[in-house]
């Protein structure tokens, strides 16, 4: 990987979840790009990493849209992913599958460009995080491709450790799977509705105001959980959080 | 029937493997490197931990620290297998087995003939082969002399170890002892007494094998 | 409970969800597993190394599968072990069957064996007139419950010292009642030392077969193998034949992974490699011993290019212990021999996707067991594979799933739709009918409100942002 200043432009991914439920975690990750200098391109064909298509087992469904996401991006950016699973999905399952497809390698160079973006911007020099909000109890939950796939779960944490009024207490099961899992927590309500009970009273015992993390997939269940128990703990995505409480407000 | 499920499977296994490149072996693995620990202290730690008695003695007296362990055990039997350099050591020191010595038993003759006496045997003392450091386990190569039930069926089982056959590894053990050359009818790792957790994780000494493991090794 | 022949899932599933002793057993004692394979294994780089051997000595034995098998019959044969081949369960059965009926045996004990498990042996020597007597611990009490085992490696892992003390109690004649598990374990010891005593033929699983030397492994801690398979006249071993290893050196590296991946141990407390019945001049040991080779599906499994690392899995359990899944569920939930993730991929394989297959659908692609597998089963890839085989397949595909992975493809490909749909969500925002997965998602969560405006739409409007 190039130093990072280095790069000229970014391209931005959203991922189909920040655009169509959390906007705001995705323009709060590009604020931040763009703050550290870098000049973000956000080509607007983008729409879906395919994941919960191939999860299902729809490949040649997903396979057609990960082929337009592919094009979406043609030059030679790096691809800044918001979101650990989808990241995945794009660096290592679409060599998969697109394996013994003619496209192969157009996605394999894609796929090499693919970064997630918590371990992009905690990887840029001289990164500066002035925390200007008020002192406040975190939690963290870990995505399970985020932990596993990308293994960027170190590099994101080490961002909430670099914001001085935030004290980061850990779950007792961090790394358990939420119950998320895309389709899964429709096709086996019952047990994905039991992982996020779990989960929801382990964030609970930590005392927090607030859960992060960087898969929205996972934050959307945990925070339905959350308010259909009416409970006041809110989950953010950390880029969001950054922004939040590190940029000047004039 | 045997043949004709044999052949079916062979076509079958032949059909499947035809589209499975062979995999390369993976690279030898690196032999033992010197340790830097006593080998006959951590094998000792490794053994201790999972509830067996070690207990180190000189070579040249090691039958007084077995009379030890048989008093205070009230070992009233000791079965061994005759006609080993251990049995003539056993012999030798118990000229005339019987109060306050245990009686010897010799396993002599095919357990058929004593099946029921074995069962009720106090403990049975066996040689070693030699013994893993890293994992903590005895060597027994059960022979024609030595029969493989006298290191199961009593509660108490008392293995003789020599100090200079305790290898790093398992896996150096094997290639020095050149086990490929050819296996004995029964070979086996013996790391403590018989233990389970089945009811509730919680742990339970002496289920099916022996409830105690003695390991006497000796040094020269 | 019981799994059923008429496989509920869902029913399945509800049941064991709402047992609360259940759930708090199995949290225990998957968090206590899990913990001592971490004690086991604490330096992750070597872990891996040592994971990468395990992986590259079972792939390599899977990839020579005809020859290994030949050679290790050839020496068995040598050493005078008879060697059998068993297309199905039946017949698997059947040689056993034969073997008891050609000694005019009546009474058998055996050690732990998943493979037993999938014969269903037990009930089919009962039926012959044969008592056939578990006798490690988990396995007897279970057993005197007429219960399936419930986790590979601890199969009364759902039962309480009570439970246990009841079933003893009532079911051992002249066993007293009590809940100290010394006493309960004694209590065993007592019954099947005579049983071990009275046997005609022992039988067991095996580990690992050594082509090398025709050498048959075992590992276990209690002694009941070695009392199976040293004490009765005969000896029956029964192995899948996926188990066959090359050679004696891959035994080490497979033995640590293997033991530290199922009970977190170093070594287990026995390690029995048995390379022939009892010779001349020696005075014990069993003066047969057969082993029973069992196909049941694995060649066809095998053939399959993705499918066939399947076969690479030591039965350790340890996929198990970190599934989040299984540790709601436990084992009988699933239905059939083989629980959690590997009975995921496997269940559905040997028992057909239409039977099966909705078990593929119960894992949320953690990668948690790809994690810890000793011999790096790649476990999601594999269940993403049988989760396109239904879609695929007349008898299991769902239409309308179909249809909607079709109109999900034309709204990501095509901008306008995609533009008209989060438009639309917008709109909709939470008034979007409770019906089908929104139905299921709205049981203990709130629904997802799509925002106001898109990140597209607020892209436009950022300002220095190159929206091409």
């Amino acid at each position: 990987m190039k130093h990072p200043q280095r790069y000229g432009k970014v391209y931005f991914f959203g991922t189909c979840l920040i655009d169509a439920l959390f906007p705001q975690a995705g323009l709060a990750a590009i604020r931040l790009l763009r703050r550290h200098g870098l000049r973000v391109v956000f080509p607007p064909g983008q729409s879906c990493c395919g994941q919960p298509a191939y999860n299902s087992g729809f490949f040649d469904e997903a396979r057609a849209v990960a082929l337009r996401q592919v094009r979406c991006f043609p030059e030679d950016y790096p691809v800044i992913v918001p979101s650990g699973s989808c990241a995945g999905m794009m660096k290592y399952h679409y060599p998969e599958l697109f394996a013994g497809h003619p496209e192969l390698e157009t996605v394999r160079r894609f796929s090499a460009r693919v970064f997630e973006f918590s371990r992009f911007l905690a990887d840029l020099p001289g990164l500066r995080l002035e925390d200007r909000g008020a002192p406040l109890k975190a939690t963290w939950h870990s995505s399970c491709h985020a932990l596993r796939e990308m293994k960027v779960i170190g590099h994101a944490k080490s961002l909430v450790r670099r914001l001085a009024n935030v004290e980061l207490v850990e779950l007792q099961r961090e790394s358990e799977c939420c119950g998320f899992g895309g389709t899964f927590a429709v096709k086996q309500p019952q047990i994905s509705a039991a992982m996020v009970t779990d989960k929801v009273d382990d964030i609970l015992d930590t005392g927090a105001a607030v859960v992060l993390g960087i898969d929205c997939g996972c934050l959307m269940n945990i925070a339905g959980a959350m308010e259909k128990r009416r409970l006041p703990v809110s989950c953010m995505h950390l880029a969001q959080f950054i922004w939040e409480r590190t940029h000047e407000t004039n | 029937m045997s043949d004709t499920a044999r052949s079916n499977i062979f076509a079958r296994l032949t059909r499947a493997c035809a589209d499975f490149p062979e995999v390369a072996r993976p690279r030898p693995a690196a032999p033992d490197p010197a340790p830097d620990v006593d080998l006959i202290d951590l094998f000792q730690e490794r053994m201790e931990a999972v509830r067996t008695e070690v207990h180190r003695v000189p070579r040249n007296d090691w039958t007084a620290a077995l009379a030890r362990i048989v008093e205070e055990k009230q070992i009233q039997s000791l079965l061994y297998g005759p006609g080993t350099r251990l049995a003539a050591e056993l012999e030798s020191a118990w000229p005339e087995s019987g109060p306050p010595a245990p009686r010897l038993r010799a396993y002599d003759a095919a357990v058929e003939c004593f099946k029921k006496e074995l069962f009720e045997i106090d403990a049975g003392i066996t040689t070693t082969r030699g013994a893993i450091a890293d994992t903590g386990a005895l060597i027994l190569w059960p022979t024609e002399q030595e029969p493989r039930l006298i290191s199961l069926v009593p509660p108490v089982h008392i293995a003789v170890l020599d100090a200079e056959n305790i290898y790093p590894s398992f896996a150096g053990a094997m290639a020095q002892q050149q086990w490929s050359r050819g296996m004995p009818t029964n070979a086996l790792l013996v790391s403590g007494p018989s233990k389970t957790a089945d009811i509730e994780f919680t742990l339970v000494f002496g289920v099916h094998g022996p409830e105690e493991l003695v390991v006497i090794v000796r040094e020269s | 409970m019981r799994p059923t022949d008429s496989f509920d899932f869902a029913g399945n599933v509800s049941r064991a969800l709402a047992d609360r002793q259940l759930r708090r057993n199995l949290r225990a004692a998957m968090d206590t597993l899990i913990e001592k394979r971490n004690s086991v294994f604490p330096d992750p780089q070597e872990t891996e190394a040592l994971r990468e051997r395990g992986a590259a000595i079972k792939r390599r034995a899977l990839s020579r599968l005809p020859a290994l098998l030949a050679q290790l019959e050839e020496k068995l044969t040598a050493n005078g072990i008879q060697v059998h081949w068993a297309e199905t369960t039946d017949a698997a059965n059947q040689a056993v069957l034969d073997i008891m009926r050609a000694h005019g045996a009546t009474r058998l004990v055996k050690g732990k064996s998943m493979v037993s498990e999938e014969m269903h042996l037990n009930p089919f020597l009962q039926r012959h007139g044969i008592e056939s007597m578990e006798t490690d611990l988990g396995e007897f009490i279970i057993q005197l419950d007429n219960e399936p085992p419930s986790h590979i490696i601890v199969p009364a892992i759902h039962k309480n010292r009570d439970q246990v003390a009841r079933t003893f109690h009532e079911k051992i004649p002249d066993a007293p009642y009590t809940e100290d598990v010394e006493e309960l374990t004694a209590i065993a010891r007592r019954t099947l030392r005579r049983k071990f005593f009275e046997a005609q033929v022992g039988l067991s699983g095996v580990n690992f077969a050594v082509a090398e030397t025709g050498t048959l492994c075992l590992v276990e801690n209690e002694g009941n193998g070695r009392m199976c398979t040293t004490v009765p006249p005969v000896h029956i071993a029964v192995m899948g034949l996926e188990k066959v290893i090359e050679k004696l050196e891959d035994i080490p590296p497979l033995l640590r992974l293997l033991t530290g991946s199922a009970t977190g141990q170093l070594v287990t407390t026995y390690f029995n490699m048995i390379s022939g019945p009892r010779k001349p001049g020696e005075k014990d040991g069993p003066r047969e011993v057969h082993l029973i080779i069992l196909d049941n599906g694995r060649t066809r499994i095998l053939a399959d290019p993705v499918m066939r690392e399947t076969l690479l899995c030591v039965r350790c359990g340890t996929c198990l212990n970190h599934c989040p899944v299984y540790t709601r569920l436990g084992g009988h939930a699933y239905g059939f021999v083989y629980p959690g993730p590997i009975g995921e991929i496997l269940t559905p394989q040997m028992e057909g996707l239409a039977r099966a297959g909705v078990l593929a659908t119960a894992s949320s692609l953690c990668n948690a067991c790809e994690e810890v597998c000793p011999v790096k089963i790649p476990i999601p890839r594999l269940l993403r594979r049988l989760r396109r085989d239904m879609a695929a397949a007349a008898d299991t595909a769902d239409p309308l799933e179909r249809l909607a992975w079709k109109g999900w493809a034309l709204m990501n490909r095509v901008p306008l739709v995609h533009a008209l749909a989060l438009k639309a969500g917008a709109l909709l925002g939470d008034r979007l009918p409770a019906v089908g997965p929104l139905k299921a998602w709205t049981g203990v969560r709130t629904p997802p409100r799509p925002a106001a405006r898109s990140l597209h739409e607020l892209v436009r409007r950022e300002q220095g942002v190159q929206n091409e």
